[in-house]
């Protein structure tokens, strides 16, 4: 009995403890607490982002900012992809106010600045001459405008392209223009594919950002799209049967092995290591390739995407810098995204950083810096290239009710986009017939498609 | 099959099924060590020069503050739902309360609805009340969510208490304080621990919540290990070598309080 009782006084004095120096301690995530408005002219921006690269390194940069501006303290919470769709989607929805400044993708900016959710950027930006809105790339700011007014900027934008690499197409014998139609690279994959190495890589992992990415600009290209313009859902038509038919032969006769295990960073993974020879992708993946410890640095070569009935089929992505409605600190959250999207900030990122590391996909004038040129020569023209000719209000064959290239912007389209993935993918893993798929993928996306006809 | 090949049998098979669990823990140790290029090579490498880069970029990316807002989290709720545990198991188990009886199958059945059926109206009570990214309130929450299992496991083991025992101190003159904390509570402190661990480990690993209800100031270990996730780079190395640290108070937790653990767990058996 007696060594229980000790025992008892020993475990409720060390929780005791334990809480007490917790208490002491707790909270110092953030540098102060919440966002606790402009009170003695101290204001604390609280920043929800994704974790990538450029948005790791503006965290680095962040101290300049604070420096520049005595008072302003900036909290960045980082978060995994999914996990900031959702917290984001609760906080600016209920106008809980967490968040000053958001991170929001293209596919959401046009929904969220129709509800209302988003501070209107346009007055601002357009009556601040340095800081040049024109400057950024048209088509990146077609995707973040609505109704004529501008609700984000972007801070790193991308397209997708070709990359091969030149010494294993070149021992099988195989040459690419720098506008490939799709048959010509599956008959270059076939030819390249051996034992140990697959003629290409492509994304087959069930979600509408993963496998549907690049299957939706297939898609498009091919002639098909989700919907007409009258939201008709057209996913059981000739084009779009053609077009996954294609993508899973391709696979099958000279893709990765299992490619519903594999997206974007597998691929990388392959193709830095020599086991595939060629990948369609996000354009980003080109300066990684290219990075000093990457063993495929300038045996690379980058084509644009490859097309069949269109000119341009690359897809275009941005992450962008939004204010909610809720904010109690605007004028604060307006300052910091104006210099976190600034041209000036572009070169503290290559001057403190690295040129290599500057984000790209933003801003003409990044492709004029000599520097950024000089360091990202390998893929910086064709990037440009890309991303100033691809079409985000009609990149299909017909015309469609809304713009943007491989997502369909209205909030259904997560749903369907990832519910249709895991059919298609079901097909290229043998699972399924392709007939099956696109029917049952046709009755869905006519569900959503039906809310939003007029 | 004699005796003694049969037991080498299932010696062998105890430890093939203790390798296949222990594996991916030791797979995320080993990868916290390895460069990311080499952690996420298509094939597995067992051999390279180590490096402790992963741990380093994960503490300079602040993770210290995550670790002690999830311990003040798990800490308190921890408190709070041994605390109300204690009575109410007593109400069901050895001093019956008529009333409440039927209360325990209604304590379990909050544990039956899904959290995401939850959490939208408790974001917005939460907001109402302005408690939205408070380390307390996530606290009180974890809390209670925690209750019903507290409550659960420590009813069966106040149940295991001899009612001699608390007939003789009822005799002897013992008050209902006494008869709990002196008499009933001793006897069942490895049950308490065993509840106490499940619901620290419980908080501890607790990832949707967090998520919703914080966002800056009271964000906790597993939404911050969530996002070293990138969707556009490789992030295996640092994602492992912060993930070990995590898993590490859990583990300590676990080993100090194995002996009471064990005894908490056979407290239900025959004796």
């Amino acid at each position: 009995m007696l060594s229980s009782k000790r025992a008892l006084t020993f475990g409720a004095g060390a929780l005791a403890s334990a809480l007490a120096l917790a208490a002491c301690s707790s909270g110092n995530v953030s540098t102060d607490s919440g966002s606790g408005g402009a009170a003695g002219g101290k204001v604390t921006l609280n920043l929800a982002t994704v974790n990538n690269g450029q948005m790791k390194d503006m965290e680095k940069l962040k101290t300049e900012y604070e420096k520049a501006n005595p008072g302003t303290t900036v909290n960045f919470q980082v978060m995994e992809e999914g996990d900031l769709r959702a917290a984001v989607t609760a906080d600016v929805a209920s106008g809980a106010g967490q968040y000053d400044v958001v991170t929001i993708g293209a596919y959401e900016t046009p929904q969220w600045g129709a509800n209302g959710w988003l501070v209107d950027l346009t007055p601002d930006l357009k009556s601040d001459s340095s800081y040049d809105v024109d400057d950024i790339l048209p088509p990146v700011r077609d995707v973040n405008t609505y109704d004529g007014k501008l609700f984000a900027v972007p801070f790193y934008g991308e397209s997708s392209i070709l990359m091969y690499n030149k010494d294993l197409l070149s021992k099988a014998g195989v040459t690419l223009s720098e506008n490939p139609t799709w048959q010509q690279v599956a008959d270059a994959a076939k030819k390249v594919n051996s034992a140990d190495t697959s003629g290409i890589c492509m994304r087959g992992k069930p979600g509408w950002g993963d496998l549907f990415a690049p299957l939706t600009t297939v898609v498009q290209t091919f002639g098909g799209n989700w919907y007409d313009d009258k939201w008709n859902a057209t996913v059981n038509t000739p084009e779009w049967k053609q077009a996954v038919t294609f993508y899973k032969t391709m696979l099958d006769q000279s893709g990765e092995k299992d490619p519903v295990s594999y997206s974007f960073n597998e691929c990388l993974t392959a193709l830095k290591e020599g086991k595939a020879a060629m990948w369609a992708d996000a354009s980003v993946a080109a300066s990684m390739l290219e990075a000093d410890d990457s063993p495929v640095k300038g045996k690379m070569g980058y084509a644009h995407m490859p097309v069949e009935k269109t000119k341009q089929s690359g897809w275009l992505w941005s992450w962008n810098l939004a204010i909610p409605s809720s904010t109690k600190n605007k004028d604060a959250a307006l300052k910091f995204v104006k210099w976190a999207t600034s041209k000036d900030y572009i070169k503290l990122v290559g001057q403190k950083i690295g040129w290599s590391n500057v984000p790209p996909g933003s801003r003409t004038s990044t492709y004029e810096i000599p520097e950024y040129k000089e360091a990202a020569a390998a893929y910086a023209p064709i990037t440009l290239d890309v991303m100033s000719s691809v079409n985000p209000k009609q990149p299909g064959v017909n015309p469609q009710g809304w713009v943007g290239i491989q997502y369909v912007s209205i909030p259904e389209f997560q749903d369907v986009g990832n519910q249709c993935a895991q059919l298609v993918a079901d097909y290229i893993a043998g699972r399924g017939s392709v007939d099956d798929a696109l029917a049952k993928c046709q009755t869905l996306a006519q569900a959503a498609g039906d809310k939003h006809k007029s | 099959m004699n005796r003694s090949v049969k037991g080498s049998l299932v010696t062998l098979l105890t430890w093939v099924l203790v390798l296949a669990f222990f594996f991916p823990v030791f797979w995320m140790i080993l990868n916290g060590f390895k460069p990311e290029s080499v952690a996420s090579s298509v094939h597995p490498k067992l051999f390279f020069s180590p490096s402790t880069e992963g741990y380093q970029l994960a503490m300079d990316r602040g993770m210290k503050g995550y670790l002690l807002n999830s311990l003040t989290a798990s800490v308190t709720a921890t408190i709070i739902a041994v605390v109300l545990a204690i009575p109410a198991a007593y109400a069901l188990s050895i001093r019956r309360v008529k009333n409440v009886e039927n209360a325990l199958s209604f304590f379990i059945s909050t544990r039956f609805m899904p959290l995401a059926a939850v959490v939208l109206p408790l974001f917005m009570i939460l907001k109402t009340l302005g408690l939205l990214d408070n380390i307390y309130m996530l606290a009180v929450v974890y809390g209670a969510v925690n209750l019903p299992v507290a409550v659960w496991m420590m009813r069966s083991f106040f149940l295991e208490v001899p009612f001699e025992i608390i007939e003789a101190c009822r005799v002897d003159g013992a008050g209902l304080g006494r008869e709990i904390f002196r008499v009933a509570l001793p006897l069942v402190l490895p049950g308490v621990a065993s509840a106490a661990l499940i619901t620290f480990i419980f908080s501890w690993n607790e990832y949707f919540l967090a998520t919703l209800l914080t966002s800056s100031a009271a964000r906790t270990t597993p939404p911050f290990l969530g996002s070293f996730v990138d969707g556009r780079g490789q992030f295996l190395a640092v994602l492992s070598a912060a993930a070990t640290i995590a898993a590490l108070p859990v583990i300590i937790a676990g080993w100090v309080a194995q002996k009471q653990l064990v005894r908490g767990l056979s407290m239900g058996a025959i004796k």
